[in-house]
């Protein structure tokens, strides 16, 4: 099935035109049927339908715009099936095999899409066919056609070759040979047709006529598991929404018990009576199996979003999609408190993130390098928390002060530091923060030199001191750059390295 | 007006009672390992409560330092979940998790939650703390806010009573306000031992005064962390004199580890 549309936003019913850049001249793209009856088509430079009627209205075209809007409607089109794809500039393919009976067949599936986008303000030509193409060329021609299987040869036989949206030199080129309708060009042989006009339109020619057909590329995959409430009446107040979504969550969950899975990432989405969609998604760090759980975890969301909810005049469709869902291994509950306690904890991390963010959860992973600030990774807790449980952490030496600092900067900060014992030495007194500080012990240096073996840039030698001050306070502070070795200014001369706080110790 | 004092009263007895009764249910409490600090406490520090760390800016390393002892003495070997704000890391640093293994805490069990700003923070840790799987819950502030009030601090303490889970709060930089905390701890850096061996350079000390205690007396300790037994312990005084000069210390041979072993 095929849909294309355009908005006619034309208050009073004066001709009009949206105009666009092509080929540094503007020309018409896109036109009401006001325009269109005046003799003007698409492609028409702007100077001349100027020249032809003057006090035309003219518009700029807005292709952003466009596409959001293009979107919009695919977005509303997924209340008839869950395969919707983009044909751009302005037109959409729906694949309803298997959904047509739920709307009470073919025909009033067709009729009930056209009234309801016509009612928005869109013209709306619908075609339905067994292949995408054909359908398509069928949209160009007339509205509400439905073709039988088999019938698309002939159903399409006489419309102009042009409709079947092949480029501007095929068309043109199958004008000269004569070739004027589609049942013309089918008449020839196929290998005349690809030897003249490639193997490409050929192929689209064949899918026109039903010969074999192209699968069509849908927006979004298909998820794994469907439930929907459709409500005659629209529900709009917060608990209306809650109880249909906990329902939708019972039933969910009964169809993935039947074949023990269970659902990672979970999709509610509202459809509005005017049209606008509204998808909210959680995802969990292990297969939901509980109808409870996925309750709270849409309730924590929903409570959450920065910019709620809005039923508008109501909502006339709520759906529920499991788009990822993993067999769930039945574990063992015996007495041991230390699955119950993950299985908590997992929950917990769920329950966080789907309030503020799976970003904003983590665990951590030591990482093989010598560098602090890359010495550990941060995960997400809900993706990683079995491994970042498990792994080995470098293990601390024995009977040592701590060797790194509990809070470390992310970025080091400069201090000034007046004078440091040359070349290796630690400096006496420095300022952080406009505080000075006077060092009174000091611990090194643990010289850390930079892998040069992935460096981008610069690659200074780092002398880090473990130094105290006169208040207790403890620093991590380290000298950028080898004295006299590293560091230059612009002549080449030794410069003398900065230095920086990177951590703090308890 | 007596009618009205004396039904006043009753009703704070009745809370008292309440709240007594709840305390008194899971009175279970970790000994710090400092013994002045624990006699002060009655053994320890209370399990499922509250407990606030207030410190000035600049001591907020040590804070947090003191703050991981006790989360570390209290959780044992149970998940923790650790709660900042943004600000918090921008201006005194991120935790690192090196530096909590370095402390003898196993990174493996932390679970960090980077909240946005304080109210995410606190209703994160609320949910948290009702969550009897954790062992505790450390909800780290910079600054004062408006948002911990008493009602937010009693929901805290309801929420820890019920699943027995610690609540930890570390306020850097804020002043002390009305609350529900079982103790309230005011933390300030302590210099390394004097005269101490390098084995002592560094080892993490608080200068930890306890200013509000619910059930015991208050009172001010030096207290010195041990990484090795993760407890805290009296400072260790030293009657050797300060090492010579660190610059040109020969690097960590084998005889520097007799000499400690020794000392």
């Amino acid at each position: 099935m095929s849909a294309s549309s355009e908005r006619q936003d034309n208050a009073s019913n004066e001709p009009s035109i949206v105009v666009a850049k092509e080929n540094n001249a503007l020309v018409i793209h896109g036109l009401d049927e006001a325009a269109s009856r005046l003799g003007l088509h698409i492609g028409l430079p702007l100077a001349n339908a100027r020249a032809m009627w003057p006090d035309i209205r003219v518009f700029d075209a807005d292709v952003v715009a466009d596409a959001r809007t293009l979107d919009d409607i695919a977005d509303w089109c997924d209340r008839f099936t869950p395969l919707v794809a983009l044909d751009p500039p302005h037109g959409l393919f729906l694949d309803i095999t298997g959904c047509a009976h739920l709307f009470g067949g073919e025909a009033a599936l067709l009729q009930v899409l056209v009234r309801a986008l016509a009612r928005q303000g869109f013209a709306v030509s619908a075609a339905i066919a067994g292949t995408s193409v054909c359908a398509r060329t069928l949209t160009r021609h007339a509205s509400g056609t439905i073709v039988a299987d088999g019938a698309e040869a002939e159903a399409i036989g006489a419309l102009p070759v042009s409709m079947l949206d092949a480029d501007e030199a095929i068309t043109t080129g199958l004008r000269r040979a004569g070739l004027k309708t589609i049942g013309d060009v089918a008449s020839r042989e196929p290998h005349e047709i690809t030897a003249r006009f490639g193997a490409r339109f050929s192929t689209l020619l064949r899918h026109a006529l039903g010969q074999g057909d192209a699968p069509i590329n849908p927006r979004k995959p298909l998820p794994d598991y469907i439930v929907e409430k459709r409500f005659a009446e629209p529900i709009a107040t917060d608990t209306m929404i809650a109880m249909t979504l906990s329902r939708l969550a019972d039933t969910l969950v009964t169809s993935m018990e039947k074949q023990g899975k269970g659902a990672r990432r979970l999709e509610a989405s509202f459809f509005r009576t005017d049209g606008a969609v509204r998808s909210i998604m959680v995802e969990t760090g292990r297969p939901v199996t509980k109808s409870a759980i996925i309750d709270r975890l849409f309730r924590e969301r929903l409570d959450a979003l920065a910019d709620p909810l809005d039923p508008g005049f109501g909502f006339d469709m709520v759906r529920l999609s499991a788009s990822r869902t993993e067999i769930v291994v039945q574990e063992q509950r015996d007495l041991d408190s230390h699955v119950h306690d993950n299985d908590e904890l997992a929950a917990l991390i769920d329950r966080i993130a789907a309030r503020i963010g799976g970003k904003r959860v983590v665990m951590h992973l030591p990482q093989d390098t010598h560098i602090p600030e890359r010495a550990v990774l941060a995960v997400s807790a809900q993706h990683h928390l079995a491994a970042a449980t498990q792994v080995e952490w470098p293990a601390r030496t024995e009977s040592e002060p701590p060797l790194r600092p509990l809070r470390l900067f992310e970025r080091p900060e400069p201090i000034k530091v007046p004078f440091a014992t040359v070349p290796d030495g630690p400096p006496h007194q420095f300022t952080w923060r406009r505080a000075l500080h006077a060092v009174v012990r000091v611990e090194g240096p643990e010289r850390i030199a930079m892998e040069w073996w992935r460096q981008d840039g610069k690659a200074l030698t780092r002398d880090y001191f473990r130094v105290e001050d006169a208040e207790g306070l403890r620093f991590w502070i380290f000298r950028d750059g080898l004295y006299e070795g590293e560091v230059f200014d612009d002549e080449g001369k030794p410069m003398s390295p900065g230095w920086y706080v990177h951590g703090l110790f308890a | 007006m007596s009618a009205r004092g004396s039904a006043l009263a009753a009703l704070r007895g009745q809370i008292e009672r309440i709240e007594t009764s709840d305390a008194a249910h899971h009175h279970d409490r970790v000994a710090l390992g400092h013994s002045g600090a624990d006699s002060a406490l009655k053994g320890g520090i209370a399990r499922a409560a509250i407990h606030e760390v207030f410190c000035e800016g600049r001591y907020g390393t040590a804070a947090t330092g003191f703050v991981t002892g006790l989360a570390g003495r209290v959780s044992a070997r149970r998940p923790l979940l650790w709660v900042r704000q943004d600000f918090s890391e921008r201006e005194a640093g991120a935790l690192s998790m090196s530096g909590l293994a370095e402390l003898g805490l196993d990174p493996r069990r932390l679970v960090m939650v980077r909240a946005a700003d304080a109210e995410a923070a606190l209703r994160t840790t609320a949910d948290a703390l009702a969550c009897d799987a954790l062992g505790a819950v450390v909800l780290e502030f910079w600054g004062e806010t408006r948002q911990f009030d008493l009602v937010a601090s009693r929901k805290l303490t309801l929420a820890a009573q019920a699943s027995g889970a610690t609540g930890l709060l570390l306020r850097m930089a804020a002043n002390p306000s009305p609350s529900t905390a079982e103790t309230r701890w005011l933390l300030r850096a302590a210099h390394s031992p004097p005269g101490a061996l390098w084995s002592a350079w560094g080892a993490p000390s608080f200068d930890a005064e306890l200013v509000r205690n619910r059930h015991g007396p208050v009172g001010r300790w030096i207290m010195e962390w041990k990484c090795d037994e993760c407890q805290f312990s009296e400072p260790s005084a030293y009657p050797q004199p300060v090492a010579a000069a660190p610059a040109h210390r020969p690097h960590q041979a084998g005889f520097v580890g007799e000499q400690r072993k020794a000392g």
